[in-house]
């Protein structure tokens, strides 16, 4: 059955890892629905959050095909109940609709927050689950919205420790006399290179 | 001209090999990359030189001693080389490209080893850096390009990364499942100075290439195996890239249970064992395809199920507990659900379930195997054999080839009807004789593979068999044999049609031979213009003698056989058709 699905990997920190992951579900014709990647506790190592609306049984054979890229510790699919996870939105909107009392109202019941307030329109935060996120756009567009920006997810995993742990091992137990190579950014040099 | 039959270049030894690597050293990248090959024990390099790649070419000028160079003719043949040489000497291939053109070239060879694991290190040189990303001369995202089709790739921008790079991709490429892996080096990067230092790569954080072997995991696959009655292996490629010949062959016999190999997994079991029942898949042998829904414990190593050999899924060993013994993790489920499955390298796994089986036979079940066997013998292979009348027979020529060189000859072959015929009737003896191009199936590998597999194995005959199409794709690899004196013998099953493609037009597009039919050159006289001997054969009194000509030629030789037109390959399993419905005419 079709369903979103959270998938999550962990990466070494390399040029070209988003690429090699999306190259796996454009493959199989998955759309990936959104996408967030930052640095863990781990310096080096990449957390990608990914939604994607698929069946099970596909995701687990494409976490396979994931985790075997070289520069990939882990990849997991999860069900809903097996995250905590929230999205955020920011939505600009006309200062103008600040006269109008109802707006204050509807700030405080979807517990948003307000950025940040020029002449001409403020900036109003919310995190929470996809759907309120766009109800709360609905609900804001009679008032003028001028804007609206959403996140991917951002998702802890709620059995998550143990693996964090056998990072660090993995980190531990990696032969002291081996330097892995770091490779940097590209250097500049001179325009003095003759082409053939 | 005569050819003579030279062998490549003997390497240096080893201590002057140490003495390269002495470190550290000031030089350039470009030196820093040869010296880095040298100390990988790299022997042998394929490639086409070119802009990006001059310093590194410039350096290897310096090293024609300790590294030989094969100027092949096109940069697809470098690669194909590189899989022959590694698929008989076991050793990663090495190729070199230039950027651009040189290393779109690679595309289909690096696809090709990627599909049938095959360690290969490409390395192509780089506009500089300053230029990339600008739509510089012969610049070309090879990174992004080879992306999907290598199993690791990297771009280099700076010397001091080269030794570490080509480290890494030297542990990538013959580690775990073995696959390519191309190192891009910019110019800048080639012609800079510093200070040289190598090690060797043995541990990458990220990748664990060696599963460890789960002990009940083997006592599961045992106890079934044990208690099976109709037990069947599956001998894949694994096998043979683990060197697990031995091991399968010992728990076959010791626990008697049948063996059929996959189109990459021949020549890993001799096809006279008395195992062994055949060759597996669409255009394999009747008895293998048939008895696959007939056994109740299915083992099946280092093999993926690939379409060719399951047919339609839906329909596939239903019946049996599969046990997949598979060092790649994400194969496993893949397209079979595993009742067992032994996530580890096939030697490892095979050695820790030879001490758990019993001692078993299971002769009524391995009987079966015969009576089918007679089947095929009687409707296909005796006709196929030893014909008596008509044209020439792709099955006879092979035949021919394989009592010659009592099978003990690496045998290359194309992609068509002449590579199921060959694979079907060539008696394979000895492990790492069978090469070909199994995933992806590319016209044209043979002649430049084979060209790779004799500088491997210098010691084997080596004998490429070519339908005359696959022979056009690559044939300016013959310039190469000509200069490297690579004594490989070349055989051209010619039936003037693009073969396979015709049978199916013949069985399932009405015989409506769209664009198959092929006027083709004087084969002979073209290898002559490349000083190589060679003979055409039409009349079924002339093959023996000629067999014989071009075995006891020294050196490379082409023979063109003139074969029946319109033959066809089978047993044959109409492709999305359950394997039970494999037709024997
Ligand atoms: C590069 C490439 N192009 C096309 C094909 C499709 N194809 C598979 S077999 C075949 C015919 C091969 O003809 P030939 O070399 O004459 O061998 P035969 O089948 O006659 O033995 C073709 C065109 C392919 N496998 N590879």
């Amino acid at each position: 059955m079709q369903k979103e699905y959270t998938v999550t990997v962990y990466t070494e920190d390399r040029i070209g890892i988003t690429n090699r992951i999306c190259v796996i579900f454009t493959r199989r014709g998955i759309n990936i629905t959104s996408l967030t990647t930052a640095e863990t506790e781990i310096p080096g190592v990449y957390k990608f959050i990914i939604t994607v609306i698929s069946e099970k049984e596909k995701l687990v054979k494409i976490v396979g095909q994931i985790e075997r890229l070289i520069e990939i510790h882990r990849a997991f699919v999860h069900e809903e109940d097996e995250v905590v996870y929230q999205e955020l939105a920011l939505y600009k909107i006309s200062t103008k609709a600040l006269q109008n009392g109802n707006i204050e109202l509807l700030i405080r019941e979807n517990n948003a927050r307000i950025l940040t307030i020029t002449e001409d329109y403020f900036v109003l935060e919310k995190t929470g689950h996809q759907q309120e996120l766009i109800d709360l756009q609905a609900k804001l567009a009679p008032y003028g919205l001028i804007e609206y920006s959403k996140s991917g997810r951002v998702a802890i995993i709620k059995w998550s420790r143990r693996f964090h742990d056998h990072l660090k091992e993995l980190e531990q137990q990696r032969p002291d006399n081996l330097k892995q190579a770091t490779y940097s950014e590209h250097t500049e040099v001179s325009a003095e290179e003759e082409s053939i | 001209m005569q050819q003579k039959d030279v062998l490549p270049m003997k390497p240096e030894p080893a201590e002057k090999r140490a003495a390269a690597t002495a470190a550290p050293l000031n030089i350039t990248g470009s030196e820093a990359v040869i010296r880095s090959l040298i100390a990988e024990g790299v022997e042998t390099i394929f490639g086409y030189p070119g802009g990006a790649i001059m310093p590194i070419y410039d350096a290897l000028y310096d090293f024609q001693k300790e590294v030989h160079h094969i100027l092949v003719r096109h940069e697809q043949g470098a690669t194909h080389a590189a899989q022959g040489y590694a698929r008989t000497s076991g050793k990663t291939g090495v190729v070199f490209a230039t950027s651009g053109p040189g290393a779109t070239n690679l595309v289909t060879g690096l696809a090709d080893a990627y599909m049938d694991s095959t360690p290969m290190v490409c390395i192509t040189g780089q506009v500089a850096a300053h230029l990339l990303g600008t739509d510089a001369f012969q610049e070309t995202d090879v990174i992004g390009i080879t992306m999907p089709i290598t199993k690791w790739n990297i771009q280099v921008t700076r010397p001091e990364d080269i030794p570490g790079a080509i480290a890494k991709a030297f542990y990538i490429a013959g580690s775990g499942r073995p696959g390519p892996v191309l190192v891009d080096i910019t110019r800048n990067a080639q012609v800079a100075k510093f200070d040289f230092e190598y090690k060797k790569c043995d541990y990458i954080r990220s990748y664990r290439p060696v599963p460890k072997l789960d002990p009940e995991a083997v006592a599961a696959a045992a106890e079934l195996i044990n208690n099976a009655r109709r037990p069947y292996i599956f001998c894949g490629h694994g096998v043979l890239l683990s060197g697990a010949e031995k091991e399968l062959i010992q728990l076959a016999e010791k626990a008697g249970i049948p063996v059929a190999s996959t189109l990459l997994g021949l020549s890993a079991v001799p096809v006279d064992h008395p195992q062994y029942v055949g060759y597996l898949g669409m255009h394999g042998n009747y008895a293998p395809n048939i008895m696959t829904n007939e056994c109740d414990v299915l083992i099946a190593v280092g093999m993926r199920f690939d379409d060719r050999i399951t047919g339609d899924v839906s329909q596939y060993v239903k019946q049996a507990k599969v046990i997949h013994i598979e060092i790649d993790a994400a194969e496993i489920n893949k397209i079979i659900k595993a009742d067992v499955a032994v996530h580890a390298d096939a030697k490892t796994a095979l050695e820790a379930l030879l001490k758990l089986v019993k001692p078993a036979k299971h002769d009524e079940w391995l009987q079966g195997f015969r009576e089918a066997d007679k089947q095929e013998e009687e409707k296909v292979s005796k006709k196929e054999l030893y014909p008596a009348e008509g044209g020439l027979k792709m099955a006879e020529v092979v035949r021919l080839i394989s009592e010659r060189t009592e099978g003990k000859a690496v045998l290359v072959t194309d992609v068509g009807q002449h590579q199921m015929i060959a694979s079907r009737y060539y008696r394979f003896k000895d492990p790492n004789t069978n090469i070909t191009s199994g995933g992806m199936g590319t016209m044209g590998f043979a002649l430049p593979a084979a060209m790779g597999a004799k500088v491997g194995t210098p010691e084997k005959e080596v004998v490429a068999v070519i339908g005359d199409g696959c022979f056009q794709m690559t044939l300016q690899e013959l310039g190469t044999i000509y200069q490297s004196e690579i004594g490989v013998k070349i055989v051209i099953l010619n039936n003037n049609f693009l073969g396979m493609v015709r049978q199916w037009q013949q069985l399932f597009f009405d015989k409506r031979y769209s664009s198959t039919e092929m006027t083709n050159p004087d084969f002979v006289q073209i290898a002559k213009g490349f000083f190589i001997p060679g003979k055409k054969v039409t009349d079924r009194a002339d093959i023996t003698a000629a067999v014989d000509e071009m075995m006891s030629h020294k050196g490379a030789y082409l023979l063109e056989v003139v074969v029946e037109k319109e033959d066809n390959v089978f047993p044959m399993v109409p492709s999305g058709q359950p394997i039970a419905n494999i037709r024997l005419e």
